[in-house]
């Protein structure tokens, strides 16, 4: 717990300093060719973007730290310009777009988790004959191409051909959970062929590695069916590597999607982050790469500790 | 022939290597009737326990039976389909295997996979199996029946879970069990107690059984018939007494004139000698947990001192307090009178080149990677800076001294070597840093008893040649008898008792050590149940080495 907080703490840095290192400023940006060097260095004030990269990095964290993920420089001159009040905070802009993104990598994960480890403890039991080939070269290749080209596929197969899902996913609030639901499927699905190879393989393998075990053999001398030796002799045994790597593909579903979301324009995180950083819009930047860095550190926290639980030796002291 | 349960007919499998096949057993018959118990014996390679997997049918991967017939109870396992064979798998014929710990499955309490059996073959119900589960640890004397069966595997000791799983086979109350090697990997009194408990059970429910083992004391205990293997073939088979008595074979003579090796006496250490190392009131840890208390004990020149003890006594814990490897919380460790640094980072190289080792498991203390000749090489550059010609010349004539051609054997892998000649290089690695003084950890426990002979007699050699000490980690008695000058006996971190060999094998001994004594198996059948009768039921083994 205390390493991932450290963790955290060094990624801040990180990520403060790349950000800042990034060519040219939302200042230089905005204003364009034609930018007159008072124009500029007046916004840079307003921004506090003039003051030392130690006190901002400060600023920011204590910021970070007590919830004020600061304001949207984009949104700020926006509002301002058009003389509305205060602006639009980055926590206001990033909540509505780290929930959908939420969502999505929920359906996704329900429905790729289960078919992955299925899919694994199938291709365990059968290993080495035609469905475990097939299963493997069907996941390599889908892992293997592009995102787009998935995605492409499944809209022509599903949304054009056959019409059975739309190809845009358009979410707003206040839309009903079915409508959302069906309007996420189809970038669900694209996620699902993407992340499924390396689970099923991993479910594959760490069950294989244990099937010479004594333990197994004596389950097999038992008189154990097949499937019953893989599901519970072979599998409880074989959760802390699969936690592991379902743990990672799940981070990278809330932080590696912004192909996915451009194709089905989905309103996501991954979205909001790309054009932030084509404008130079340090605050949302940064917090959404903080996002992503807790998610990865969250992620794998959670892992570590089931693969503690699932190991009886810890559980159980002698 | 009606009581005829197990018969196999000129049986032949063959096993996988290098993309040939290879025979393992070349045509064995083997019958066996309701209620008898078969002792099957023979060095490890010589295809014991292919042979018992076998009569269950089943082969490992990389083996296939290429011809004969298995047939039990009038079914042919061999063509049998899969499912008529998990009907009797776990239900008529059980497996005991020689790892324990190893066999349970380490994400399951006990008692979940000892009615898993009776359950998935639908013999009984989980309720009812529990209770007979719970009986059956009860008649196999495991503390706590009650209870005992709720823990996971690790936090039960090996012999128990050696009980437990003998319970585990007995759930079905089958007809066949196969134990395969199953005290193998337990101390001498823990040894004791589960072969009294096997025996006992087999005879209450008249369970025929197949008992695989190395040790020809121990099947003499446990077996109305004893069938010897050499290499995949039958060497004779006749009943206990019998073999034990009058074996014909030259190859069954040999096995039982194994344990005649035995040094002579040397004279008394002079008592104003310096020994070699004197390991003096030495306390040691892992962590928090004290493991040696106040070992004190000298090892003078020329001499093998015997350390003996059940796993856990502390012995290889000296061992390497001795080396530096974990230095001492307290007391001091002097080489020919002289202290030395108690951490081997702090020792000079003349001082770690004195000091070297011979390990138990030949084929993990071999870099598999390297040549048998790169191997020894290392060691003669390190210490003595040997280059070129001359640590050729060198390796050559240490190869010479362990009894190996050096042109045959100089560019083979370890791989290549058989386990006997593996411990070899072992030696001669130790030897190539010129050394006074050599621990042998339990150096062989892990070969046949014709193999390790030839160890202890090349070890003597040596010792007569080169004026070496050797400090003999073992748990064999056997061992001590032949080898060694002095000994001392280790018991939960402690010397309970040390002295010259000749005293420490005549009475009046420390308790401890009578009971070691006497724990091992002798080639004398009635030799268990004698002795569980001078010891009264519930005194043996364990029990009594927990009383002391």
């Amino acid at each position: 717990m205390a390493l991932g907080l450290l963790t955290l703490l060094i990624v801040s840095i990180v990520i403060f300093v790349a950000v800042n290192l990034l060519p040219g400023d939302f200042a230089e940006l905005i204003l364009g060719q034609g930018a007159t060097p008072e124009a500029v260095a007046k916004i840079r004030e307003d921004l506090g973007l003039d003051q030392s990269l130690v006190s901002r990095y400060f600023g920011w964290l204590g910021g970070m730290l007590t919830g004020d993920l600061g304001s949207s420089f984009a949104q700020l001159n926006f509002q301002t310009n058009l003389g509305g009040a205060g602006g639009v905070t980055v926590a206001e802009q990033i909540a509505p777009r780290f929930a959908n993104t939420m969502f999505l990598a929920t359906v996704t994960a329900i429905i790729a988790v289960p078919i992955a480890v299925t899919l694994g403890i199938l291709a365990a039991l059968y290993r080495n004959t035609v469905f475990d080939r097939a299963a493997n070269i069907l996941t390599l290749s889908s892992i293997s191409s592009p995102e787009f080209f998935m995605a492409y596929v499944l809209i022509l197969f599903l949304a054009v051909l056959n019409p059975i899902l739309p190809s845009l996913s358009n979410i707003y609030e206040g839309m009903a959970f079915s409508d959302r639901l069906e309007k996420t499927l189809l970038p669900a699905l694209t996620l699902t062929l993407v992340v499924t190879a390396h689970m099923m393989r991993m479910t594959r393998a760490a069950i294989i590695n244990l099937l010479a075990s004594p333990y197994i053999e004596m389950a097999r001398l038992k008189g154990m069916s097949p499937l019953r030796v893989i599901v519970k002799h072979a599998l409880p045994n074989a959760l802390a590597p699969i936690i592991n790597v379902i743990a990672l593909n799940l981070a990278y579903l809330i932080t590696g999607v912004v192909v996915v979301e451009v194709v089905f324009v989905y309103p996501g995180i991954g979205q909001l982050f790309v054009d932030s950083v084509k404008i130079r819009d340090i605050p949302v930047v940064q917090a959404c790469c903080l996002i992503f860095a807790a998610a990865y550190i969250l992620l794998n926290l959670t892992a570590d500790i089931l693969s503690i639980l699932s190991n009886p030796r810890l559980r159980h002291p002698k | 022939m009606t009581d005829t349960l197990l018969n196999i007919r000129g049986l032949k499998l063959e096993g996988r290597s290098d993309e040939t096949w290879n025979p393992i057993i070349n045509g064995v018959d083997l019958t066996l009737a309701r209620g008898e118990v078969l002792g099957l014996i023979g060095e490890s390679g010589a295809g014991k326990s292919t042979l018992g997997l076998a009569a269950m049918g089943f082969t490992r991967d990389g083996v296939r039976i290429s011809n004969g017939s298995v047939e039990f109870d009038g079914i042919d396992l061999l063509t049998a389909s899969a499912a008529v064979k998990r009907g009797l798998l776990g239900k008529r014929i059980a497996y005991v295997a020689q790892s324990a710990a190893a066999s349970f499955n380490p994400a399951h309490r006990l008692i979940d996979q000892h009615v898993e059996g009776p359950v998935q073959h639908g013999v009984m119900a989980r309720a009812d199996s529990e209770l007979d589960g719970m009986e059956l640890y009860e008649k196999l004397r495991l503390p706590d029946p009650e209870s005992i069966g709720f823990r996971y595997p690790h936090q039960v000791s090996g012999g128990q879970l050696q009980r437990a799983m003998t319970a585990m086979a007995m759930a079905c109350r089958p007809d066949l069990i196969i134990f395969d090697e199953p005290t193998t990997a337990l101390d001498v009194t823990t040894q004791i107690e589960v072969l009294a408990s096997i025996r006992d059970i087999v005879e209450q429910f008249n369970t025929a059984a197949i008992y695989i083992t190395h040790d020809l004391a121990v099947v003499a205990q446990m077996a109305d018939r004893i069938k010897v293997l050499l290499k995949g073939d039958e060497v004779e088979t006749a009943d206990t007494r019998t073999m034990l008595s009058a074996p014909t074979q030259e190859y069954t003579k040999s096995l039982w004139a194994v344990r005649s090796f035995e040094r002579p006496l040397k004279a008394p250490v002079v008592a104003s000698a310096v020994p070699v190392v004197s390991v003096a009131n030495v306390d040691a840890a892992y962590g928090k947990a004290k493991v040696l208390h106040d070992v004190s004990f000298d090892m003078h020149e020329g001499r093998t001192v015997a350390v003996v003890g059940e796993s856990g006594s502390g012995k290889s814990t000296t061992a390497r307090c001795i080396t530096g490897l974990l230095p001492p919380t307290a007391g001091t460790i002097s080489f020919g009178g002289e202290a030395m640094p108690a951490d081997y980072r702090k020792r000079s190289k003349d001082q770690l080149r004195q000091v070297q080792m011979i390990y138990q498991m030949a084929d993990t203390a071999l870099n598999p990677r390297m040549s048998i000749g790169e191997i020894i090489a290392r060691p003669v550059q390190f210490y003595l800076g040997l280059t070129g010609k001359e640590k050729r010349a060198r390796v050559d004539a240490l190869l010479d001294q362990i009894e190996m051609e050096p042109s045959e054997y100089y560019n083979r892998l370890p791989s290549e070597l058989s386990g006997g000649q593996k411990q070899r290089i072992g030696i001669a690695r130790a030897l190539a840093a010129e050394p006074k003084f050599i621990i042998c950890d339990e150096v062989t426990s892990a070969l046949d008893q014709l193999v390790a002979e030839g160890i202890l007699r090349l070890l003597a050699k040596l010792q007569d040649r080169l004026g070496l000490t050797y400090m003999f980690i073992t748990h064999d008695l056997a061992t001590v008898r032949a080898i060694a000058d002095e000994v001392v006996v280790m018991k939960d971190g402690r010397v309970v008792e040390a002295g010259p060999k000749a005293e420490m094998f005549k009475p009046p001994h420390h308790p401890y050590t009578d009971l070691l004594l006497s724990s091992v198996p002798e080639m004398d059948p009635d030799w268990l149940t004698n002795l569980l009768q001078e010891r009264g039921v519930d005194n043996i083994g364990d029990a009594a080495a927990d009383k002391m």
